[in-house]
């Protein structure tokens, strides 16, 4: 499943330890994942066009190899509905260490949900599924399956979930489009046995799940041997959110 | 690797004899073998000489008998030489129960048995193990026969990493009639470890259930053993120490900040049909109630006891484990009634949970019963007994137990544990039906026939 470009996105990535957000919503992309429509905006001309062409409100976020978790670092913007503020967010991301653009994106809608990926040092690579957001470390309402996932592990993940309520369409909302949720997990898992001696672990948080289709919001690759351990963050704790 | 003989030998070597100590492990192995074992067992010690009357052989070349088993009781420096040895001799398999090896730093001094071992595809146990309990074969434990208790011949094989762990749930094994195939203490598991176990009693024809007590797997051993458990026709228990430990590994996603390794372990374990034991407890019911029945039994509950009260905790507990119990039809309920004694049938409720009420007598409980066996939409039957009651009497147990083994319906009963009511508890128990302590731990026991999928 991994491609040669696939393969040089996380080559490339090895000094930070990490893959950088839009060069993992691309290697997810090239895996046949959906992303959302999306530049990496090195100045505020290239956002502002871009974001006339799809359309606001749009998502802007910091690009920093120094900045692993962008909320605490208040380098995201979300509801963004005119150029003016958007200048503004580049120019105020522009002051955040390590700046390497902004990343701005199509706004997204539907259910949260966290797919996320670990090595595990007893089982190997094992998957994640949860109900996503900022909230997750909070609720924790996660399922944990070995890798490769079959179809009734799905299922069974899935059922697990506090919120399985909230995917099966609650109080009139529509039911997340539980098929393409489906082939997204396997999808993932498949490529997480491929990836098993590259990575530590793996989040997409949020997954945005509607009733047509599940698209990565955000993604975050982290690397096997991080070096840089000015990175590691020692106390969970302060990444509730992120 | 030939494991039937290292569990099941003739002949046994006891290396490390002492002269001088009888307290010394190798010599209480040694007199408790030769006094109570059915296997030939000879006493060697680099310098021989005599003891009580025995003669002790300075070399495993000098006994006069081909060896199965060598159990080894010397200074860790001396293992390697001493398996070497064994392998010249034509000996089938060891047990080291000597310590000082990578427990304690000699990572280096484990590393060579092994490398040793494998060349010669030799089997061995430990280090640092009590090793063995396999009567009436052999039995390897340093420990004084006075002083253990013995379980009954039975189906259950218990594999530990601790031997304290093992001995305290065989005296608990005595304590519920819930007898033993096999004990085995793996120690260090340096060469042979749980997945080799598995293999092994999956077709042993004396085990019916294989219990662990895990403390931690080596990188991608987990997987192995959760793979090799999925093919393994007999029911798996798993009782994990270190749940609470971690935390103290750097993290820096969400994933891996919940997918801790016991969070892992846990689900994993349940993904493949392995039964997780949260506490020692457990263990011992989960054996005797797998040890009764190893076809898994769908969650579909009946109840019948003689209290409102009892009926209404267990159906709460049914339903936070996952369990259904379901209510039977009006014209079934009927039926049932017209079945029942007189005295109770204005009062008694016949929907699931069955109240037959205080006033009920044996046959009432047995009509309930047979009546809840036959049922389509019931995997599995609870029965809540109150032997306080003026109409049991004590051959109900028996009874009752012989009918539903009649239906091939699981049947699991809770009654007090107390001396008085022990009439009771036999009656089941011996009939092959687990016997729980509480309501809740008969609950628990039908969850893990089930062996669900986790929630």
């Amino acid at each position: 499943m991994l491609n040669e470009m696939m393969v040089a996105i996380l080559s490339d990535s090895k000094e930070t330890g990490w893959v950088l957000e839009p060069e993992a919503k691309r290697f997810f992309s090239l895996a046949g994942l959906s992303i959302p429509k999306f530049i990496w905006a090195r100045n505020e001309d290239e956002a502002v066009r871009f974001a006339e062409r799809v359309g606001y409100p749009v998502v802007a976020k910091i690009v920093s190899p120094k900045v692993i978790h962008k909320t605490e670092k208040k380098g995201v913007a979300v509801g963004i509905h005119h150029p003016e503020r958007l200048i503004e967010e580049f120019r105020r991301f522009r002051q955040i260490e390590g700046f390497q653009g902004v990343l701005v994106e199509e706004t997204l809608s539907g259910i949260e949900v966290i797919i996320g990926a670990k090595v595990d040092d007893q089982f190997g690579p094992v998957v994640l599924l949860g109900m996503g957001g900022t909230g997750v470390e909070i609720y924790r309402d996660v399922a944990l399956r070995m890798a490769p996932l079959q179809q009734r592990d799905i299922e069974s993940m899935m059922k697990c979930l506090k919120g399985h309520k909230i995917l099966e369409g609650y109080r009139g909302s529509p039911a997340v489009n539980s098929g393409e949720l489906t082939r997204l997990l396997m999808t993932f898992s498949d490529l997480v046995m491929d990836l098993e001696e590259r990575i530590e672990s793996i989040d997409l948080n949020p997954v945005f799940c509607s009733s047509e289709r599940c698209v990565i919001g955000d993604a975050r690759i982290m690397l096997k041997g991080i070096s840089d351990w000015s990175l590691r963050d020692a106390s969970p704790r302060s990444r509730i959110a992120d | 690797m030939d494991l039937k003989t290292l569990f099941k030998p003739r002949t046994v070597a006891v290396i490390g004899i002492s002269l001088t100590n009888d307290r010394h492990p190798a010599n209480v192995i040694y007199h408790k073998n030769s006094l109570r074992h059915q296997a030939d067992v000879f006493p060697v010690n680099d310098r021989g000489g005599a003891l009580h009357g025995d003669t002790v052989y300075t070399r495993l070349s000098d006994i006069p008998k081909k060896i199965d088993l060598a159990v080894i009781a010397t200074r860790a420096d001396f293992v390697p030489g001493i398996l070497t040895e064994c392998i010249q001799t034509d000996v089938r398999g060891a047990v080291v129960i000597s310590g000082g090896f990578a427990e304690s730093g000699r990572a280096d001094l484990e590393q060579r048995l092994v490398s040793i071992a494998k060349e010669a595809d030799f089997p061995f146990i430990g280090p640092n193990c009590l090793g063995i309990y396999s009567p009436p074969y052999v039995d390897t434990f340093f420990l004084p026969p006075e002083r253990l208790l013995r379980p009954e011949r039975g189906s259950v094989a218990l594999v530990s990493q601790s031997g304290g762990i093992l001995v305290d749930h065989m005296i608990k094994f005595v304590g519920e009639g819930v007898g033993l195939s096999i004990g085995v203490s793996i120690g260090n598991k340096a060469l042979i470890r749980e997945v080799d176990l598995i293999q092994y009693f999956a077709e042993d024809p004396e085990t019916k259930v294989i219990a662990f007590y895990i403390e931690g797997f080596k990188e991608k051993e987990g997987r192995a053993f959760v793979l090799a458990a999925h093919q393994c026709p007999k029911p798996i228990i798993v009782l994990k120490a270190g749940k609470t430990a971690g935390g103290t590994k750097a993290v820096t996603s969400h994933t891996a900040s919940m997918a801790g390794d016991y969070e892992v372990f846990s689900s994993v374990l349940s993904q493949y049909g392995v039964v997780e034991a949260r506490d020692e407890y457990e263990l011992i019911s989960f054996c005797e109630a797998l040890s009764c029945y190893q076809n898994p039994a769908g969650g579909r509950i009946g109840v019948i006891t003689g209290s409102g009260g009892h009926g209404a905790l267990a159906v709460d507990n049914c339903y936070l484990h996952g369990l259904s119990v379901p209510s039977l039809a009006e014209t079934e309920q009927a039926d049932l009634r017209g079945k029942i004694s007189n005295r109770i049938r204005p009062i008694a409720s016949l929907s699931n949970p069955i109240d037959l009420t205080g006033s009920a007598v044996d046959d009432d409980f047995v009509a309930a019963a047979k009546f809840m066996s036959k049922r389509q939409e019931i995997d599995c039957v609870l029965i809540l007994l109150l032997p306080y009651t003026p109409g049991i009497t004590s051959d109900l147990a028996a009874r009752l137990s012989l009918l539903l083994q009649q239906e091939n319906k699981p049947l699991i009963a809770y009654v007090p544990h107390v001396e008085k009511y022990s009439m009771f508890t036999e009656g089941f128990q011996l009939n092959h039906v687990p016997v729980a302590h509480s309501i809740e731990e008969a609950v628990h026991m039908a969850a893990a026939l089930g062996r669900l999928q986790p929630c």
